[in-house]
């Protein structure tokens, strides 16, 4: 086989035959994850996806990687096994806002403050489609579903605020139509040491169809959500005419140039600053009074589980200098019968 | 001891220590074991501790007791002991049952003060009448000795108090001949970093040991017989480290790294704690945020390549069981042990029981069998924790490693391996020819059934696995009926082949035996030992015991039907008998059940066989 460095989107498929919905919001982000894999030139060999269950979940399927297609919201902690026993590897794990968040969760947010060198994909579209449409742990209060006719009584996870709960240092996100927006926090999450999180707003044509239409929505996405890039400017709005200014310990939309807010009034957006506390509040921003964040809103270097594990078995090893179970035993207490 | 006039000569002592949780109990009777060791005598132990980590002082639920035999020919810990040491009324009133007529309790007299016998609910002054002690007695100024002896070490009261085990410990050495070296030396290494502590020991160790030399006319003291063991290095190991220590063997002899994933449980952490340790030997400990997840970790190192184990006891394995699952379906090695304890549910967490044998055959949903080993002995732990390893990575299989509390926290000796001496493992790689001629992820080997394992980072290997049902040729997703019914009977002809890859059952043949006792893990010990003392008293006894319980032996039905009865004994209410019953409905199965959270004592072995010898 020839020595491949240069990877087209091509060499990530697999000839299976795709066998979500027509219309369905997983072929998007299918597509921008072979485009991210192409542009980070890992090859397909030394990558692995792994995956819960739930529709989001058949993704290791459609690729020509090693896959791992597991259970009920586990795969984080499988991802987290298969990353610190080969950190060689790049790791994906797929989940839905069901899987990942409902009986996953567990696995979720100690994935994350582990800091294991995996990249999540949660693809949320607020509905459990697999068993046909029920309401799941990120669903709106009073969301009506099959399994809560009369509207939930509770409330919905926001995942950003779950990942910085567990003190999560990479979280981004992109809606399932934003390919190129896709494309870039895919290829920052994995270029990110330590857990990533990309949240992606995936519709369900079937079940939850234009469930994020109120955000989405061509005709008013530049108003309702913000492209935050480091180092840029927060503006958002058709003509960026509209910026995010400081408050008091809050955020405020201004349009610039108006009630005395000038450009200079508007922050700067700085993924790397360890603090998350401003990164906090642009995560939680919904789409309502302010923009929805997109793109990479956190992405702080911190200590890497696997590689600490990797560390600690150099120095203890060249400490002790046992070369095998029986010499490590003999260097105990023993005695010897003739 | 040549000057002692009172000296019984035994092939075997057993001595019990017993106190508070907090007396340090556990630590003066590791240091006996290992001290007999070294002289050569062969040692079986059991910790009997409470559940609770520091139950209130002097109470009865607070005693912590351990148990060892020493001697030759040494399989159990033993039924009764002939030395009981009772740091408080508590510890009396709970381990005078286990004391033999005609033995040795020392107890520590300071601490049977009024206040003491309330807290042990002693109704009267006189404990020992109370008890209807039909033993000597020999009552020890234990705390006040301990004290005088520190009396200008400089040491706060608590720390003093915290010697008196040691104390008790010079008196047992003295008794049974242990010259102090040894017992000093474990001391050294154990208060390594607090010198102090070390000094306060070593003087009252001394004070213990010059104690018992001048009290000898008042005590019977003992002479242990010294067996010929076979030649070669030997440790003490408790069955929790002599398992971790397998796995470690096993991935060194196959190459394949070592990673565990697992979750505190009582009794099983130990093992945990260890491979924690043995980051000294590059292995990859972790522990998870749940049962679960250690599972879990685990199936994702052994598809990266690994060899993978979790550790756990039965409420952790069935919080598994979906997992193991998705390995039985995606055909990984996976080593699951179970150190089981007394269930349901939170049960007896500190408590040994085979309760879990039925779920680790079958607790799982669908058709997915697994193989299921257990572990005779603390030493045999090494061997079947090797073994488990051997097979799940020869056969792609899961492999439920059973052991439970008894042999878990009891220890012997054992002789270390050199790695030459252990069988080859050779787990199906997949090869580079075969990966060139066309290779399929579940195409199978045609003597095991097992698919090739294709390790990650393998250029052309690249391929997903999971838990939805597989096409039998090509590895795709699959619903189709026939297929589905035709993997089922794969996945269930791989583990009845490995039948060919284990070792036949060995039996102990008794000269005119019509009748076999059967057992199967952690009691081994008593069994063999109860056939061996019925064979003495004229009832001829055969004895086999499995190691190897899904699949049984090759040739299991050709030994049970040469004997026309057959017992099984087991620390449940007829588990394995049931299993057996069910494969060959043609044998008359007699049972012997307990359940109380203890081993089985030789003694009730012995009466229950000739009960049902007695049976027509």
């Amino acid at each position: 086989m020839e020595n491949k460095t240069q990877y087209t989107p091509a060499d990530y498929k697999n000839s299976n035959p795709v066998r979500w919905c027509p219309g369905c919001g997983d072929h998007a982000i299918l597509n921008s994850l072979h485009k991210a894999m192409a542009a980070l030139g890992v090859p397909p060999h030394m990558t692995a996806v792994i995956s819960g269950i739930g529709c989001s979940s058949r993704l290791p399927y459609y690729m020509d990687t090693y896959g791992f297609h597991t259970i009920h919201g586990r795969a984080a902690a499988i991802a987290t096994g298969f990353k610190v026993a080969r950190p060689d590897m790049t790791v994906w794990q797929i989940s839905g806002d069901g899987d990942g968040l409902a009986i996953g969760g567990n696995h979720f947010i100690h994935a994350v403050r582990r800091n294991v060198d995996i990249n999540i994909i949660l693809f949320n579209n607020k509905i459990y489609g697999l068993t046909k449409g029920q309401y799941s742990p990120t669903s709106d209060r009073g969301f009506v579903s099959k399994s809560s006719p009369y509207g939930t009584t509770e409330d919905p996870f926001i995942p950003a605020e779950l990942v910085f709960g567990a003190r999560g240092n990479f979280f981004a996100r992109s809606i399932d139509v934003e390919l190129k927006t896709s494309e870039e926090i895919l290829t920052a999450a994995a270029r990110h040491k330590g857990t990533s999180v990309c949240e992606i707003l995936q519709n369900c044509v079937i079940f939850n169809n234009g469930i994020h239409n109120a955000i989405t929505d061509k005709e008013y996405r530049a108003e309702r959500t913000i492209h935050l890039v480091h180092g840029e400017k927060m503006l958002f709005g058709k003509e960026k005419e509209m910026g995010l200014v400081r408050d008091g310990f809050l955020l405020k939309a201004v349009r610039v140039g108006e009630d005395g807010y000038t450009l200079d009034d508007v922050l700067v957006h700085d993924a790397h600053t360890p603090s998350n506390f401003l990164h906090q509040q642009l995560a939680m921003m919904d789409g309502k009074t302010l923009p929805l964040a997109l793109g990479i809103i956190r992405d702080v270097d911190s200590p890497v589980y696997n590689e600490e594990v990797e560390a600690q078995i150099a120095e203890v090893r060249s400490r002790k200098g046992f070369t095998s179970l029986r010499d490590m035993v003999l260097a105990g207490e023993t005695w010897t019968v003739e | 001891m040549t000057d002692n006039a009172n000296v019984k000569t035994l092939d075997k002592v057993v001595v019990r220590f017993s106190g508070d949780s907090g007396d340090g109990m556990q630590l003066a009777g590791n240091i006996f074991t290992n001290v007999s060791a070294g002289l050569g005598n062969k040692v079986s132990t059991f910790p009997d501790y409470p559940a609770e980590v520091r139950a209130p002082q002097g109470s009865l639920s607070g005693v912590s007791g351990f148990q060892v035999s020493v001697g030759v020919d040494v399989h159990t810990p033993g039924d009764k002991c002939d030395v009981l040491i009772a740091m408080n009324p508590a510890a009396l009133k709970q381990n005078v049952r286990f004391l033999k007529p005609g033995g040795v309790a020392i107890v520590d007299i300071d601490s049977f003060k009024e206040a003491d016998l309330k807290k042990a609910l002693f109704t009267t002054l006189d404990p020992f009448k109370e008890l209807d002690i039909k033993a000597q007695v020999v009552e020890v100024p234990v705390t006040s000795m301990t004290k005088a002896a520190l009396a200008d070490s400089g040491l706060d009261n608590k720390s003093i108090l915290k010697c008196r085990n040691i104390f008790a410990l010079g008196l047992v050495c003295w008794l049974f001949d242990r010259p102090l070296e040894g017992a000093l030396n474990m001391l050294k290494g154990k208060f390594a970093r607090k010198p102090a502590i070390f000094e306060a020991n070593a003087k009252v160790i001394e004070a213990g040991y010059n104690y018992g030399h001048n009290i000898h006319a008042t005590v019977s003291t003992y002479r242990i017989e010294t067996g010929k063991a076979e030649p070669g290095v030997y440790t003490d190991i408790n069955g929790n480290t002599a398992t971790a220590w397998g796995f470690i063997a096993a991935s060194e002899k196959s190459g394949r790294p070592l990673f565990l994933g697992s979750y505190p449980i009582t009794p099983a952490t130990d093992i945990l704690h260890e491979l924690a340790k043995r980051r000294d030997l590059g292995v990859k400990a972790l522990q998870m945020e749940d049962e679960i997840a250690g599972v879990c970790s685990a199936i994702g190192a052994s598809f990266s390549g690994s060899l993978a184990v979790t550790s756990t006891s039965g409420p952790g394995l069935a919080l598994k069981s979906e997992g193991i699952g998705l390995a039985v379906i995606a055909e990984l090695p996976l080593v699951i042990v179970d150190v089981q304890r007394g269930g349901p549910s939170t049960g007896l967490p500190t408590k040994t029981e085979q309760t879990d044998l039925m779920q680790a055959l079958y607790g799982r949903n669908g058709e997915s069998p697994v193989v299921v080993v257990a572990a005779a002995t603390p030493t045999d732990c090494f061997t079947m924790a090797y073994e488990a390893s051997r097979i799940a990575m020869e056969h792609m299989t899961p492999v439920i490693l059973l052991t439970d509390a008894f042999i878990g926290n009891g220890s012997s000796a054992w002789r270390i391996p050199e790695a030459s001496e252990l069988p080859a493992i050779n787990p199906p790689l997949l090869s580079a020819e075969r990966l060139a001629d066309g290779w399929q992820p579940y195409a199978r080997n045609e003597e095991t059934l097992a698919r090739y394992w294709a390790i990650p980072g393998t250029e052309g290997a690249a391929h997903r696995v999971g838990g939805l049902e597989k096409d039998y040729n090509t590895g795709a997703i699959s619903i189709d009926p026939v297929n589905h019914e035709k993997m089922v009977m794969a996945r269930r002809e791989k583990i009845a082949r490995i039948a060919n890859d284990i070792p036949a059952l060995d039996v102990i043949e008794a000269e005119g035996a019509d009748t076999i006792l059967i057992g199967w893990g952690g009691t081994y010990g008593h069994l063999r030992t109860a056939a061996a003392e019925l064979c003495a008293a004229g009832t001829p006894m055969a004895f086999a015991h499995f190691n190897y319980i899904n699949p049984l032996p090759a040739n299991t039905a050709e030994v049970l039907r040469r004997y026309k009865k057959v017992i099984v004994a087991e620390l449940n209410t007829g588990m394995f008998a049931d299993y057996l019953q069910c494969k060959f409905p043609d044998l008359d199965i007699k049972r012997i059940n307990k359940i109380q959270g203890q081993p089985f004592l030789v003694s009730e072995v012995v009466d229950r066989v000739n009960e049902i010898m007695e049976e027509k």
